[in-house]
């Protein structure tokens, strides 16, 4: 009997030393984040957190918008996001959440496709059908801005992403704004033509690894880890070699694809392989200027609460200043852990 | 003292019996969603109940910012028209062909096994196939509604056509009436109020295609609104959507019950009078 107490204590402390160390963090199959997809299956990130004393488990999850709720509700510490729904998910929640790696922007990985009209003013009047409230949605309404349209000249019909390349072969369906694997096998298709894509909006569809700020905050040593683990992906990724190859190889697989499938979404994504070049965009001018964009786009379509009274509401910290309200910032840039990759001092 | 197999509650216990589990969730969720928002006051997982007050209000009793339109009445109209009509197309069609093949055992011999196996095939899974055929607007929701149920309404049919004593025919037959007589003044009446009784039970999949369809492609409906508003994890707006499904599905079952008493009180009856 006390051997059994002793066993249960045992086990017990041990269960929470590991809580206090132990953190989960998700992904969603994307171009942009099968690194993370590889960096958990070679062991890279095990090798990181081992570095750092801490433990990190990835969790890849099949539906996007799942993972970044699943986020939200606290079930996860970080996870793979745009800046858009960071912004307008965890933190119009009230979760405040910082973008902890900055890691590639869309260049070309989300576009408006027409069927039969080959220049973007012709939407006009058109049905568009896209998943409401997504980057694409967002992609769409600055791309109406630079031909003198709003929202109110067409209408959108929501449109489950699983569904698009379907519903894209009926007559009914004229107008697309979609992304990735999807775009690309849109375009193939007879009589289409993309009209606008986000490479016409450099840098204004971004992909992140967000971090429950607090979190960070008490555990400086996942953002290190998370953040190492990163680059090393990164450093072997964008290499020619075998390494480099065989990496990438790994990353198509896990999403479905091959290699020159995948090679072929890299090409309309810029990648950030250096952390010195995704500090370029995080302490940019141009990245208040986007987040900008965002907010009032969110604010619009009502994404940031109906307690909100104008685009600033939530307030989002940036290297190169804040935007909106001071006293309510929920969304951070924070560069101090890629600068130490950068600097390698991780 | 009775054993606890005899014992039945007076009928003011009973009503409390009833009642109970709805209050022990209700004042469940408003403990954890105090918790919640205690830590977070921005939370969205679990609204408080004002919260819930106010998605409502503003769905249903202030014009959208957007279109002007009331958006609640709206996605209740578009929906309930769409399950409207893909159930009342399911009910004729299952009628017909239950009554066909329950009927003529020529008609059974050739269109029964194809019935089985098109029962057997998983509506959603045909989905993209729907769309592609009948296009994205609603045409295509309400025949994914009619293809999910009329199978099942049809098989009913049969069967309860079947069951009828065969006694009934022969006299019919002794009394000199023809097959067309037979199908439409012996059979039709007593299998009406078991269509009424299969509309019922087959519901509950009409709701959850009709919430498939619309999350698949769509402008409004109540689906469509659920769908939508996951994406900023509203779920003020959620919560009061379902508990309306909830309510809309239990008033259509209800007075399908009653209309069901009214057409047919010898039914009702059990032969009584």
């Amino acid at each position: 009997m006390k051997r059994f107490a002793a066993l249960i204590l045992v086990l017990s402390l041990s269960s929470v030393a590991q809580a206090a160390e132990s953190f989960k963090i998700c992904w969603s199959i994307y171009v942009g984040w099968m690194p993370w997809a590889y960096g958990a299956e070679q062991g890279v990130v095990k090798k990181w957190a081992d570095k750092y004393g801490i433990d990190i488990e990835v969790v890849q999850i099949n539906d996007y918008i799942e993972s970044i709720n699943q986020y939200t509700a606290g079930a996860f510490d970080a996870c793979t996001m745009t800046n858009m729904d960071a912004l307008t998910i965890p933190a119009a929640g009230g979760v405040d959440s910082t973008a902890l790696v900055v890691g590639d922007f869309s260049n070309g990985n989300d576009g408006v496709v027409l069927k039969g009209k080959s220049k973007l003013a012709d939407i006009k009047g058109q049905q568009v059908n896209l998943v409401e409230l997504s980057v694409s949605h967002y992609l769409l309404a600055r791309g109406l801005e630079s031909v003198g349209l709003s929202e109110k000249d067409l209408s959108v019909v929501n449109t489950s992403d699983a569904d698009m390349v379907a519903v894209y072969g009926t007559d009914d369906v004229t107008a697309v704004a979609t992304w990735n694997p999807l775009l690309s096998e849109i375009t193939a298709m007879p009589n289409s033509t993309k009209v606008f894509d986000s490479s016409m909006i450099p840098g204004e569809i971004i992909d992140l690894l967000v971090i429950n700020t607090e979190t960070l905050k008490a555990n400086p040593k996942l953002g290190k880890a998370l953040v190492g683990a990163w680059y090393e992906i990164m450093a072997v990724m964008s290499g020619s070699d075998k390494a480099g190859v065989e990496a990438k190889t790994h990353m198509a697989t896990a999403s479905g694809t091959d290699l020159a499938g995948y090679e072929a979404q890299l090409a309309s994504t810029e990648m950030f392989y250096t952390p010195a070049a995704a500090l370029e965009l995080t302490n940019s001018e141009k990245l208040l200027a986007t987040m900008e964009h965002v907010a009032k786009f969110s604010f619009d379509h009502g994404l940031l609460g109906d307690g909100a009274p104008d685009a600033g509401f939530i307030g989002i910290e940036m290297p190169a200043g804040t935007f909106g309200d001071k006293g309510n910032i929920k969304f951070r840039f924070d560069p101090s852990y890629m600068t130490m990759a950068a600097e390698g001092k991780l | 003292m009775k054993k606890f197999i005899n014992q039945q509650p007076s009928r003011a216990f009973k009503l409390l019996l009833g009642i109970a589990p709805f209050v022990v969730l209700i004042l469940l969720y408003v403990m954890g969603s105090d918790a919640r928002l205690e830590v977070n006051p921005n939370d969205k997982l679990l609204p408080s109940m004002s919260q819930i007050a106010d998605g409502l209000e503003r769905m249903a009793f202030e014009p959208s910012k957007r279109s002007g339109e009331y958006l609640f009445w709206q996605d209740t109209a578009s929906s309930l028209t769409r399950l409207g009509l893909g159930i009342l197309i399911a009910a004729m069609l299952g009628l017909l062909i239950g009554l066909v093949t329950g009927a003529l055992p020529m008609f059974a011999a050739s269109l029964s096994p194809l019935l089985t196996v098109v029962s057997l095939i998983p509506p959603l899974a045909i989905l993209p196939i729907l769309f592609i055929v009948f296009g994205l607007g609603e045409v295509s929701k309400v025949v994914l509604i009619a293809i999910g149920i009329t199978p099942f309404i049809a098989r009913d049919i049969q069967r309860r056509t079947q069951e009828i004593p065969t006694e009934q025919l022969v006299k019919a037959q002794s009394l000199g009436a023809n097959t067309s007589q037979i199908m439409i003044r012996v059979l039709l009446p007593q299998i009406m109020p078991k269509l009424f009784d299969a509309v019922r039970l087959s519901l509950g999949a009409g709701w959850l295609f009709l919430i498939a369809a619309e999350a698949v492609a769509a402008t409004d409906g109540l689906g469509y609104r659920i769908f939508l508003v996951r994406r900023y994890m509203a779920m003020d707006v959620i919560l009061p959507y379902v508990a309306w499904i909830t309510m809309l599905a239990f008033l259509i079952d209800v007075s399908l019950r009653e209309l069901t008493k009214k057409l047919f009180p010898w039914y009702v009856q059990g032969g009584k009078s």
